[in-house]
């Protein structure tokens, strides 16, 4: 790292992001990965990091429906796209089917692993109803969990997609 | 947490003015597509440019045009690709090659183009700066020796990119576009044999759109070997593309192997399959000069001995496949995946 | 005192209390935690393996625009270690570095970005030192001494025991076998890269909050480090990211950063980047065994010899512990009347090895287990049946006097069996795809404190009010282990009210009673009898207030989905609430207390102290495997495990345990090490971790699961609340020996170390083509300098559990076979 480039480059941006349906304006360093912009500069800290690098998952969010990892998103990259993180999920104090069954089902154990988890079995739930437990390990395997073996996420996906699909019913 | 060193961000809003930037700025500023190899890289300090050209804004990049043949914006996403039906259906290796870069998550945001510019890994190069500085660098960044093989002149690092062997299996050209004009050159003319130079790229290039031939009477498939069933970049790859007569007889056929070498290698094991059926034996002898060709290192993961010997099998199960045998419980058990 | 009913909560499946927490997000992790004012510190670390530091500038460093405050190891004199015989870390070191990451300099500065760009200014003069990089080296190298203490050279520990006479043993045995064995380390990689904040309250007291599962032992040895006094420091263990093991040190990180509290006055945090949680490690030790094993014509054990040699790391770590665990609980699982072990631990200039999930003992137990895999070929007896027939039994005293309770092994393996489909498949399957089976135990709980006391293991405290809320405190961690879920459910169960109306305020050495943390799979039996005691008191005042009213007697008043009522007339109750208005109104505020110590262990020799537990879990698994011929690829089917739980808390969490250690097991048993890399001498002093990242630190992910079939053994144990045993550690145990077995019986190679990778499986595939052979594992086993051992003759041979003088005996040799 080089600090005298330093000077050159501009040390803050300010935009405004949208994040769980909410225009936030924010200002922060422009080297900064999105998972740095919602936990310290938006408080939002239940996105969480393994290692910053790609290759754990824990830090996946939603971007446009879409479950990407922030720690590779640049912020200033973000502008005028759809942010959602855990944090946006229960609907007021209503938890989201896929949070009823994590914690009933035991698909959360230590939970450090489960904002990214929860989020990308919600972007796979939007597009897929039905999916089989093969296709939801293909899905979430991008996301590493030392904990649960995996085993109860896949069952917790499956028991709220079908509570997602009997609401959805029910509505119709 | 890792974070990026400070750099200067501009996001042109064309083709054009990218081409200007990186011509302005020479080799300190570095194209950004999705960022997946980049970021990491800039994280570890292994690149360190000062300015990020990125193309998410730039128009164009994502289109898909289906004529005779089929061409791919660089800008679309790997999982875009993976769920054109153009692609499944014409181009299966480059859909199967596609779907198993990397994890979910990646394959969202990583592009076609990245993919193809993707930098060569090393065990001793892709690691945090201070972990280098205990080896005290190497070759390919700001050292002195090659680790990998400590007489070699040059840099051993391992082209890992998937649908590289894929798409030179399959015939593809990429489009490169500078502020002095632009070309088009055969996929596999993109690459050179140098850990450290590994595309014949410009720096002030851009990679703007794969074209791939009309492929009518070609099979094609993917095979990868990697430690587990996500994440993992290639520790192998053997893509195949086989044109056949209707009694079977094959007319062409081409065989790369990718993550064995610093570049992607087109073996010679195709030519040997030319005019004969794909019999047993055949697919032996082609898995045999497909293994010669092979030069892994230990620079990457598992054991390398182990690498060169299943190199056999894998052009094994990617020619069965093609032939029609059913390999999907194979490909289930070493892929994970259909 | 009240009647008895059928439970409640204990043993049904329920959310656990802090899962809304986690699926919400809501959990705080420590680097979750900000305080206003907050500054941020980055470490320097070195870059030799083994180097004396000469000098050390930070001028520039701390002149650097938003750098508060630089330390060097000068400001720290006091050095630290868990364990009492081990005080040889410091937080920044002083003079010498022992590994790469060892960590130098700290920079405490407004935020990580600059604090990281400060750390590029400080100049460091580094002496280099010959490096030990594995345990032969630093037995053949005693100079120079990584530590100027220990056994001697480069030895941090050197042990031998022997119950009984072995070779005596050995010598009238029908067969002895002899094999090698290699377990290569590996480590924690809680996903969760460890954080600490401290900060200074308004009363000036040091508060540090940390991911750390033994604040107990933290808090001590932060005190000495600081020179401060305890009653000065709070200690808040955060909710852990996961921790198996990997934060149960005092990490210098937590010492550096509450130092630069006190003198900055300022919040100070710190987050380790993974590679630097590779660096902390204290995973598991790479051990090198060997096992001289007699047995009769029918199978029964005789007796063994068990030799092991640790790679210790740089530090001493748990690693006193760790190389009695190498051996100590060897004898639980089968009958062994006779049992000698030497264990040596060396330093190597490495990251400290410590304890994982398994402590010191998934080593032998994996060189165990395949061994008896091997005798059962060769006595041509089936390796289930075999088992079956020499476990252990309940109430009995091993041969190394470890007392053993419950004990549902053989229904562990009776049930693998049969669920499996074992006698129709082991032997029997085609070519490639094969069976194994594996048993394994684990303590529920270390009988002995890391530092010699007589007060209580656990200390749990009761607040009650009349608002009919309970407030439960205990020094106790959630780590994710779901120790909180146990308090509640317990203290629910004994006042017959739902978790939900507990609250749980845990692991905070400010605020709670203490408990020394959560490791060697205490918590449950510890905590919770702490907790049946308090909440027993708590009835005991609610039952004394509540009979008047109710006209009935003690023990006829029952407690139950939040009333309470007398067993003859149900009807004649009342709410909880109001129970609880009547006993404050009575008693005056309502609180108690409750604690726990676990039985004296009967041994009684020196060294008695490591192993022993008020009791064990038991496994048995069954893994079934392919094996591709060509390539050497395994691909597991499915897992059957049988745990011997005693009584399931909460069995959705029990089977989560269960089912996480299995995932680890296989992770240990094909992929997971923690290996590092020599450049060629001539050229270069480096010694680096191999792979410190996620990436390359291979663990499964979800698509490389298979299905694993749990069954849940209930046999309740005496000593434990409710009879519940452990889950977080004993199910990892049995897994990787049932894997080795499994790919014997597929393709008839033996793989005698781990991890197995294809590899090795396909060279020892080309070794059996060319008629060798088809093994691939250590070939030999170096020789060690074991003491001469403490001899202690065995229960059954009327030992009274003292070291005594070993009995003459006449020489007789015997040929060892070789079983492979
Ligand atoms: C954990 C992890 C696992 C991975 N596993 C795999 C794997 O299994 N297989 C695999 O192939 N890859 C893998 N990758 C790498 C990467 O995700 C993919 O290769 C991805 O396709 C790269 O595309 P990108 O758009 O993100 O590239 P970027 O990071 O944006 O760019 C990569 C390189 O290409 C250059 N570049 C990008 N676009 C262009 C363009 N249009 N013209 C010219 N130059 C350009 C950039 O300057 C940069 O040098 C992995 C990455 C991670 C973090
Ligand atoms: S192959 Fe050699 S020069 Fe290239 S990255 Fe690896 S060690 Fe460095
Ligand atoms: S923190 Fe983003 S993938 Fe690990
Ligand atoms: S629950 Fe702990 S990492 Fe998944």
């Amino acid at each position: 790292m080089s600090v005298g480039t330093v000077k050159e480059v501009q040390r803050r941006v300010h935009m405004t992001l949208q994040v769980n349906g909410e225009e936030i304006d924010v200002s922060f360093a422009p080297y900064k990965t999105l998972l740095e912009v919602l936990r310290e500069d938006l408080g939002l800290t239940g996105t969480k990091h393994g290692c910053e690098l790609g290759e754990c998952g824990a830090c996946a969010v939603l971007i446009d429906g879409e479950p990407l990892l922030s720690c590779l998103t640049l912020a200033v990259e973000c502008a005028g796209r759809a942010i959602e993180t855990i944090e946006g999920l229960a609907q007021g104090t209503q938890l989201h089917p896929l949070q009823e069954a994590f914690a009933d089902l035991g698909g959360s154990q230590c939970g450090y692993c489960t904002p990214g988890a929860v989020m990308t079995a919600k972007a796979l739930l939007d597009k897929e109803p039905s999916p089989t437990p093969q296709r939801i390990k293909e899905a979430m395997s991008g996301n590493i969990c030392r904990c649960t073996g995996y085993q109860q996420i896949v069952e917790s996906v499956e028991r709220a997609a079908g509570c997602c699909r009997n609401a959805e019913r029910e509505a119709t | 947490m890792m974070r990026l060193p400070w750099f200067k961000y501009c996001a042109p809003k064309s083709v054009a003015e990218a081409a200007h930037i990186l011509a302005a700025e020479g080799r300190d500023a570095m194209l950004i597509a999705g960022g997946t190899d980049l970021l990491p890289n800039m994280k570890r300090r292994q690149q360190t440019p000062a300015t990020l050209v990125s193309l998410r804004e730039v128009p164009g990049l994502k289109d898909v045009v289906n004529g005779r043949g089929l061409t791919l914006g660089a800008g679309l996403t790997l999982n875009q690709v993976v769920n054109l039906p153009a692609v499944k259906d014409a181009y299966l290796a480059l859909h199967q090659a596609a779907g198993q870069v990397a994890s979910p998550h990646l394959r969202n945001m990583g592009t076609l183009g990245g993919n193809l510019c993707l930098d060569t890994r090393c065990l001793y190069y892709n690691q945090n700066e201070d972990w280098r500085r205990a080896i005290d660098f190497c070759m390919k960044c700001e050292g002195e020796t090659c680790w990998v093989a400590t007489s070699s002149k040059r840099c051993m690092a391992v082209s890992s990119t998937d649908t590289a062997p894929a798409l030179i299996a399959l015939g593809a050209n990429v489009r490169l576009v500078s502020a002095a004009g632009e070309r088009e050159i055969a996929v596999n003319d993109l690459y050179q044999n140098d850990g450290a130079e590994y595309l014949t790229r410009q720096p002030d290039e851009i990679l703007t759109a794969v074209s791939l031939p009309d492929l009518a009477g070609w099979k094609s498939t993917y095979w990868k070997l990697r430690r587990r069933g996500s994440f993992d970049f290639p520790i192998l790859g053997v893509a195949a593309a086989v044109r056949t007569a209707p009694d079977g007889t094959v007319l062409d056929a081409r065989i790369v192997l990718g993550a064995v070498s610093s570049r992607p290698i087109l073996t010679e094991a195709g030519g040997l399959l030319q005019g004969g059926k794909l019999s047993d034996e055949a697919i032996a002898a082609a898995g045999k000069k497909a293994t010669s060709a092979a030069k892994p290192l230990d620079n990457t993961d598992l054991d390398l001995y182990w690498r060169k010997d299943v190199v056999s099998a894998f052009v094994g199960y990617a020619l069965r496949e093609i032939r029609g045998d059913d390999m999907s419980a194979t490909r289930l058990r070493i892929m994970r995946q259909l | 005192m009240s009647a008895k009913r059928p439970l409640e909560v204990v043993g049904q499946p329920r959310r656990r209390v802090d899962s809304r927490a986690k699926v919400t997000g809501q959990t705080r992790f420590a680097d979750d935690l900000s305080l206003p004012r907050m500054l941020h510190c980055k470490l320097l670390r070195s870059p030799h393996p083994h180097a004396i530091i000469e000098a050390i500038d930070v001028s520039r460093a701390a002149a650097y625009p938003g750098v508060h405050l630089v330390l060097t190891g000068k400001d720290f004199p006091v050095p630290f270690g868990i364990m009492p015989v081990s005080q040889d870390e410091y937080p920044l070191a002083p003079e010498r570095v022992r590994y790469v990451g060892d960590s130098v300099a700290a920079v405490i500065a407004r935020d990580e970005k600059t604090a990281e760009e400060a750390l590029e200014l400080i100049s460091v003069t580094y002496r280099a030192l010959p490096t030990i990089s594995s345990p032969e080296e630093g037995l053949a190298n005693p100079q120079p001494r990584i530590h100027d203490y220990g056994e001697q050279g480069n030895i941090h520990r050197n042990q031998s025991y022997e119950f009984g006479d072995v070779e005596a043993a050995l010598a009238t045995s029908d067969h002895v076998f002899e094999d090698v064995f290699f377990y290569e380390g590996d480590t924690h990689m809680a996903l969760e890269q460890q954080a600490s904040l401290a900060s200074i309250d308004g009363d000036g007291k040091l508060t540090l909050a940390s991911s750390a599962q033994n604040p107990h032992y933290l808090h001590r040895q932060l005190s000495a480090v600081l020179q401060l006094p305890a009653s000065q420091i709070r200690v808040v263990a955060v909710q852990n990211g996961g921790g198996f093991g990997g934060k149960c040190d005092p990490a210098g990180h937590e010492m550096v950063v509450s130092k630069a509290a006190l003198l900055l006055g300022r919040p100070v945090k710190i987050c380790l980047t993974r590679q630097e949680v590779f660096y902390q490690h204290r995973g598991r030790h790479p051990v090198l065994m060997k096992f001289r094993t007699g047995v009769t014509k029918e199978g029964k054990l005789t007796a063994m010899h068990l030799q092991t040699l640790l790679d210790g790391g740089a530090y001493g770590s748990h690693g006193p512990a760790s190389t009695f665990y190498t051996g100590v609980l060897t004898p639980v699982t089968y009958e062994l009347p006779r049992f000698k072990f030497d264990a040596c631990r060396v330093f190597t200039n490495k990251p400290a090895c410590g304890p994982k999930r398994g402590h010191g003992t998934p080593q032998p137990r994996f060189g165990q287990e395949v061994q008896l895999d091997k005798i059962a070929e060769k006595l041509g007896l089936d390796p289930a049946e075999m088992r079956l027939n020499m476990v252990t039994k309940a109430n009995s005293l091993t041969s190394n006097w470890l007392g053993i309770g419950s004990n549902g092994l053989a229904e562990c393996i009776r049930q693998v069996v049969e669920r499996s489909g074992w006698k129709d498949k082991h032997g029997k399957l085609p070519e490639g795809r094969g069976i194994g089976i594996a048993a394994s135990t684990y303590m529920c709980g270390a009988g002995v404190s890391i530092y010699w006391n007589k007060m209580p293991h656990s200390g749990v405290q009761l607040l009650l009010d009349r608002s009919g809320q309970v407030t439960v405190f205990c020094g106790a961690t959630e780590v994710g282990q779901g120790s909180d879920d146990v308090l509640a459910s317990i203290v629910a169960e004994v006042l017959g009210i739902g978790t939900t109306q507990i609250r749980c305020v845990t692991g905070d050495t400010g605020i709670t009673p203490i408990d020394l943390g959560s490791y060697s799979s205490r918590v449950t039996i510890m905590m919770g009898n702490a907790a049946m005691q308090a909440a027993g008191r708590v009835r005991d005042l609610i039952t004394a207030a509540v009979i008047e009213p109710l006209e009935t007697t003690p023990e006829q008043v029952v407690m139950s989905q939040g009333r309470v009522f007398a067993a003859d007339d149900p009807n004649k109750g009342m709410s909880f609430v109001e129970a609880v208005v009547l006993a404050e109104t009575k008693f005056g505020t309502l609180g108690t207390v409750g604690n726990y110590s676990p039985p004296k262990p009967p041994g009684k020799f020196k060294g008695s102290g490591v192993g022993p537990s008020p009791a064990y879990s038991f496994s048995a698994c069954v893994v079934e495997t392919e094996v591709d011929v060509a390539t050497g690829m395994i691909n597991i089917e499915k897992v059957w495990i049988a745990h011997d739980i005693g009584q399931s808390i909460n069995p959705v969490h029990v089977r989560g345990q269960v089912i996480g250690g299995v995932y680890m097991g296989l992770g240990e048993a094909l992929m997971e090490e923690q290996v590092f890399r020599r450049l060629p001498p001539k050229l270069s002093n480096a010694l680096v971790h191999k792979i410190p990242s996620l990436l390359e630190y291979k663990t499964l992910t979800s698509a490389d699961m298979p299905e694993v079939e749990v069954i849940l053994i209930e046999e309740p144990d005496p000593n434990c609340p409710y009879g519940a045993k452990e889950a977080g550690q004993g199910p990892l145990l049995p897994v990787m020996p049932a894997v080795a077995n499994a790919i014997w019986d597929a393709v008839g190679v033996r793989i005698d170390e781990v991890p197995i990778t294809p590899d090795k499986v396909l060279r020892a595939l080309k070794l059996k083509r060319a008629g060798k052979n088809p093994r691939v594992g250590p070939e030999y086993f170096p020789e060690v300098p074991y003491p001469e051992p403490v001899f202690v003759l065995p229960p059954n041979e009327s030992g009274d559990g003292k070291e005594s003088k070993k009995p003459e005996r006449v020489a007789a040799n015997r040929q060892t076979e070789v079983t492979s």
